[in-house]
Formats: structure tokens, sequence, C-alpha cells
């Protein structure tokens, strides 16, 4: 009887909590409908404290930006959650009804933090302290705008650029316009050319077509969309996508497999005087604009060349990435975030942190080459703020600007991070030799569909 | 009569509430930390859920997707492939270093301690280690099997080599079986190898007669614990395949089933679909364990047992 008495109890327990766990759980009632009791105004006088996660203001470019936050939030106690923003670490936290105030994250990862509720629409943010969507880079706003609603004030721009060894060009025969992908027969016969220069059992890679994570960049040069505009159709097995993936998988065929170019590329000492520019194993890439820094900090008499990454028409072209900042549901003051957002991103705030970041590198006899801010207003006014580091960096800091005039971004959709994982398995399956790439393509586009079909399912019932 | 009878039951009334008191922080850690979320887990395993929003109840909808996802198969084959392989192997580089250790005299106490460092080490570093150490260009192994004219694989990017890579890497966590055996081994009385000796016992029926029976619990204990653990591998390979800095390369070949799991819970925030995922696992396990408790009762030798 008393054993039948204590389960009948300990089953009760379990019970209660759960019911008590079940409770906890979700943040009750729709992020538009959270949106629609906030008022913003730019003018307002504003207190409380305002807390920030994923932000770690380390530099100068970051403090300079902070100090005229906080001289605009007047009393505002700003906390900062140092660090990349944890998403496990913010979902808990919104889950539990504690949000931080505002977050930075990277533009990517908003799309299926907007569509579960988690981040409010910034649209009457942006109306309120008077943000002037129209100065922030178009591919940007797009990335952060989910079904007519815009999630996001974004901050930074990362773009491509071709950087060639300018020495490797000269002895294989090449030139820099043959390894930008205007022509990619050409690229791939430069490619080979290069490649061919390894002597003494030193091996060098001819061109790095920087698979996977280039391949929304080369099916853009050849004509693909890797997504509808409106986030909800995926284009992955179209023509023109898998003869791109073919080309830059044939780059490594061509070597040897990807396997062996991958294994030299991890062998360098990326961030060190032995990069590979410097060492000479490598001929040509596209890479990111902030390594242009990396290399002229670390080998400056690396003989390097540079150029716009290029489309077949012979058009510039750059996948653009980079962070934003955003309001999570259930934010204590989202108000004073709107405000930091503004002032973060301002233009006058821009040229303020290139300022000083043109004082410090003057003082370490250095180039300031620039800053891409994500502000095309800010970007022109701090192009005219570079200054010279002679040849050849110049043209890399020319070929970053004229790049970041010429950018695109898959479009914000619910289901970013299952797309962005699908599509790079599908080329991970190419690379090595599971799978030819309209294979692959076509059983990652049935995937990537039916993932984004769920997500979009889900957002449709909700609103 | 009844006296005596209602004062025992009082007695042991409050000898159950100290056992209780003094056993409540670890009932109420267990409750909250591990039943809980056990039970609540089966509870979302029903359900889609994506933290943010309420779950919603999908009956069996999350079971029946485990069949027709491909990735649950192929990160599923994975993780037995490597369990299957790492197992036999780690026990027999524990007991073969145990049984070094065992005939060490002077300076046991100094191998002990450097078998047992690399124990230490956290498991994302070794993540790291492996990508360096495994490099199919400038690795020290493939350095090392060049000094014989042995040309080394792409350990961290040939898909077929990736497994075998991160096997070989898991070794250098033995330390701890090592210990463990070395423990039994110097528990076997000295007298048993007298009598095999006696009667004529080489060393290596020594070995298998008298040796391997005596340490067989603790051989039995390491497969077991290391196959749960093999079962349910995820440090390592996330760190060196799928972590930050590697998330543009995140091989077929180390997706390990909880890598999956992780990405389905904790990336795609597929809360009530990775639940499922775990129960399914945690079915594997048990039959895997079972399978070895019905195996042991004919291999595994208990000092005493009838």
């Amino acid at each position: 009887m008393r054993t039948r008495h204590a389960t009948a109890a300990v089953l009760a327990a379990f019970v209660s909590v759960g019911l008590l766990a079940g409770c906890a759980v979700g943040t009750g009632g729709t992020a538009d409908d959270a949106a629609a009791d906030i008022s913003y105004d730019a003018d307002a006088s504003l207190t409380g404290t305002l807390t920030v996660m994923g932000f770690s203001g380390v530099d100068e470019i970051a403090t300079t930006r902070m100090d005229a936050a906080k001289k605009a939030l007047g009393g505002v106690e700003v906390k900062l959650v140092k660090g990349e923003l944890d998403i496990q670490q913010f979902l808990s936290a919104a889950a539990s009804g504690k949000p931080p105030d505002l977050i930075y994250a990277n533009r990517n990862q908003l799309g299926s933090l907007a569509a579960r509720g988690a981040i409010l629409p910034l649209d009457a943010c942006y109306e309120g302290e008077g943000i002037d969507k129209g100065e922030y880079l178009p591919s940007a706003i797009g990335q952060l705008t989910l079904a007519d609603h815009v999630y996001g004030v974004p901050e930074f721009a990362m773009v491509q650029v071709t950087m060639a060894n300018g020495d490797l060009l000269d002895r294989a025969g090449v030139r820099i316009e043959d390894v930008n992908g205007s022509d990619p027969e050409a690229m791939r016969e430069a490619s080979k050319k290069l490649a061919g220069l390894a002597e003494d059992g030193k091996k060098l890679i001819g061109v790095d077509s920087k698979l996977p994570e280039f391949f929304p960049l080369w099916g853009k040069a050849n004509g693909a969309d890797l997504m509808s505009q409106d986030g909800r159709k995926a284009q992955l097995d179209s023509p023109e996508a898998i003869a791109a993936l073919e080309w830059a998988n044939a780059i490594y065929a061509d070597q040897g497999g990807f396997s062996k170019v991958k294994a030299i590329r991890d062998a360098a000492d990326f961030f060190g005087e032995g990069n590979q520019y410097a060492t000479g194993v490598l001929g040509a890439m596209p890479m990111e604009q902030w390594y242009i820094n990396v290399l002229n900090d670390m080998s400056p008499d690396a003989p390097l060349v540079f150029d716009t990454v290029q489309d077949r028409n012979g058009e510039p072209i750059a996948f653009s990435s980079g962070s934003a900042w955003a309001i999570p549901k259930g934010a204590e003051n989202p108000q004073a975030a709107c405000r930091w957002a503004r002032v973060m991103t301002a233009t006058d705030t821009w040229i303020a942190a290139a300022q000083a970041r043109l004082d410090k590198r003057n003082q370490e006899n250095k180039p300031f080459t620039g800053v891409l801010t994500g502000n095309v207003v800010a970007d022109e006014k701090v192009r005219a703020m570079t200054t010279s580091g002679g040849a050849p960096w110049d043209d890399g800091v020319a070929a970053m600007y004229e790049a970041n005039e010429h950018t695109f971004s898959l479009p914000a959709n619910p289901a970013d991070a299952e797309f962005e994982d699908i599509m790079q398995d599908a080329v991970n399956q190419v690379l090595t030799g599971e799978k030819d790439a309209a294979a692959a393509l076509h059983a990652a586009q049935e995937q990537a569909q039916s993932a984004l079909d769920d997500a979009w399912a889900k957002l449709d019932k909700e609103k | 009569m009844s006296r005596p009878r209602t004062g025992l039951r009082r007695s042991r009334l409050r000898e159950a509430r100290a056992a209780l008191l003094f056993l409540s922080p670890w009932l109420v850690g267990f409750l909250v930390f591990t039943a809980w979320p056990i039970a609540y887990s089966a509870y979302l395993s029903f359900t889609d859920y994506d933290v943010i929003s309420d779950p919603s109840f999908v009956g069996l909808e999350n079971y029946e997707k485990l069949f027709s996802d491909p990735k649950i198969a192929l990160s599923l084959g994975n993780t037995l492939f490597f369990t299957a392989i790492q197992i036999p192997l780690y026990v027999i580089v524990s007991f073969g270093l145990a049984l070094l250790l065992n005939r060490t005299r002077r300076s046991s106490g100094v191998f002990r301690t450097l078998l047992y460092l690399p124990k230490m080490t956290p498991p994302v570093a070794v993540g790291i280690l492996f990508l360096l150490l495994f490099n199919g260009e400038n690795g020290v192994i493939n350095t090392v099997l060049g000094w014989f004219g042995v040309e080394g694989p792409a350990w961290t990017t040939d898909p077929a080599w990736v497994k075998p890579g991160l096997i070989l890497m898991s070794l250098w966590t033995v330390g701890a079986s090592v210990l463990i055996l070395l423990a039994a081994l110097q528990n076997v009385p000295q007298d048993l190898y007298d009598s095999a000796r006696i009667d004529g016992a080489g060393a290596w029926r020594r070995l298998t007669s008298v040796t391997l029976p005596m340490v067989s619990p603790a051989l039995f204990f390491i497969v077991i614990v290391n196959t749960i653990a093999g079962l349910q591998t995820f440090d390592e390979a996330y760190t060196a395949f799928f972590g930050a800095g590697n998330t543009t390369y995140s091989n077929d070949a180390a997706l390990f089933y909880v890598i999956y799991l992780f990405r389905q819970a904790f990336e795609y925030l597929h809360m009530g679909y990775a639940s499922a995922m775990a129960w399914l696992l945690f079915v594997i396990i048990m039959i895997v364990t079972a399978v070895q408790l019905i195996v042991s009762r004919r291999l595994v030798y208990y000092e005493g047992a009838s």
C-alpha cells in the first residue's frame, strides 16, 4: 500500500514539474504583435539598462563608435555580454523570458531567428530613430528583410578580391585577368600552368577556387541565383549552377583533387609570415578583403597582385556578408537598443572611427586601407581618408571598394542554417568524388526546398 | 504487544527520513538534471519545438522521419564503423601498455603520469591537434611514415581516411584505461603464475590462461564504457570538421550520429526531431550493452562468483 502511495507521489511530482516546465517554454504572442506595442523617437530621453549580447568592442573602430553610442544614450547603463553571439545562450535567455535588449549577429543568422519570432521587425525603429535604409548596402538590407519587414541594422561588409602572386604569374606567363574568373577556361589553364611551376618536390596550388564557401560566388558569376529573391525557392540545380560547380571543382581535379589542395592549404601559416603568398605556394585565389591587411602586416614585400573577382561578362562581383544589430522579442529597453544600432552604424560615427584607425596607422607608419562599413555613404567618405601603401596595396584597396559596389547576397529565409549546410554538403560530396555536380545539386535541391517549405509553412501559419 | 511494534516503526521511519535527508542533494540533482530532462526529451520527441514557440504535438512524425532521413543512416553507419574498429584497437593498445607498465619497476610512476597526461587534454584541443598531426602534407604522422618510404594518405581531407585517422587519434587518451588495467594486473595473485610455471605453461599460455581471465572484469568494464562513449563520439570530430573555422568543410565521412543530433537541435532548432534521435540512440546503446552483457557471461571471470 505504502509503495503504491510512494509511486503515485513520485509520478505526481513528475507531472507537476512537467506542467510547470511546460508553462515556462514559449514566449507568447508573435513578434509582430510585440513590435506594434513599441514606439521609437529619436528625440526621446532614454533611461534604464541596455544589455548587448555578441559584441566585444576591442579595437578602435569599435570603441570609438561605442563611445558615441553611449553618449547618445545619455543615462542608459550599457552592459556588454562579450564574445561572439552564442545562439544557444541567446535562445535559452529568450525562452526564459529574459532576453538581452540587443544582439549582434551574422546577417545570415537572422532570417531563421526572425521566422521563429525571436527578434522584432525594426520598421518602426528605422522610422522612429530616423534611420535611412537607403544609406546601407542594398544586398545587406535584402539579407535582413523577411516577408517585407526588416529585422536588423547592417554593420560591416565582407567582399571577395582576387589575390595572386605576381612572380608566379610572370613565370607561368599568365595575367591577373586570367585568374579573376571572367574567362573560366583561361582560369583553368592558368591554374594548370601555375601548378606546373612546382619544383624540387615543393607542392604548389595553381588556383584555389575556395570551395565550398565560395560556391555562391562562382554560381552568380555564371549567372545562377541559388535562391529566389523572395527566399522561398531553392535554385541549386539550375544548369548554370551545375556548370559553375563542375568548373570550380575541375580546377581542383586538374591539380590532383581537392583533398591534395586542401592539405597544402591547411599546411600554410595563414595568418603569419609564412603565408601562402610569402612562401610562393599559391598562384591565386579569391579571398575576403580583410586578408589584404593581414598580408600587408605580415609580408609587406610579398609580390602580390590584386583584382576584383569578375563574372563571365567581365563585371566585378562579390558575395557580401557581414553583421547586423537586432532587437530580441521581449527586450526590456528596445528604444535604447534601436538608438544604439542607429548611432553605431551612422555615417558620422563611422568617420570618427575611421579617423581613430587612421591616427593609429599613422603612428605605426602603416597605410590606412579603409573599412567596409555596410553603409554606402560612410564607405565613400572613409575611402577618401585612405592613405597610400604604394604598389600593390593601393590596387588591393581599389579592388575592395570596387567589389563593394557590386555585391549580392542570398536572400533572407527562415531556413538559412539548413540551406547553407545542405548546399555545402552537396559541394563537399562533389569535392570528395562521392557524386558528380548534377547528382549532388539535384539531391540538395530537393532537401533544401523541403527545408524551405517546412520553415515557410510554419512562418505563414503563425502569421 | 502493539507498543514495541509502533516504536520499531517510528525508529525505521526516523532512519528512512535521515537516509532521505542525506541522499537528498544527490536525489534532487538526479531528478532535476537527469530524470527530468530524460522525461522531458521523451515528451519533446512527439512535438515540433524550436525553443522560442510552444511545443506542438506531432505524434510519431519525428520517429517516422528517422527512417526517411538519409543522414540518419549515414551518421549511424559512421558511428558504428568508428566504434567497431576503435574499441578493439583501444582495448588492445591499453592492455599492451598496461602489460609493459606492469613489468616496469623503477620508473613506472613517471610512465604512468606520462601516459595519463594526454587524458587531461581538452577534447577540443585534441580535435585541433588531429588536424595538425594528421595533415596530409606536413603532419607529423606522414612525416614519420615518410622516413620509412611510406607516402601517408590525406588523413584529414580524403573521406576514406578520415575515420581511420580519428580512430588513431582516439588512442591519444588510452591513459585512463591503462591505469585501470594496470591496477587489475597488479591484483593477479603471483601464486597463480607460479603454479602455471610449475605446470609448464609458457608466457603466452600464462597470458591467455591466467592473466586474461583474471583481468577480464576490468577489460569488460573498459569495453562497455568505451562502447557507450564511442557511440556518443562528438568533441574531437566536431572540432576538427564542423567547428568554427572548419564550418566550410563539414565532411560527410566525419558526420557522427551525435554531431548530426547536435546540428538538428542547436543549429536548426529542431528540438523535437533531435529528441527522437536521442531516444533512438538510447535504444541502440541499450541493445548493444545488453548483447555485451550476455556475451560477457561466457567470457568474463568473476572470482568468487558461482
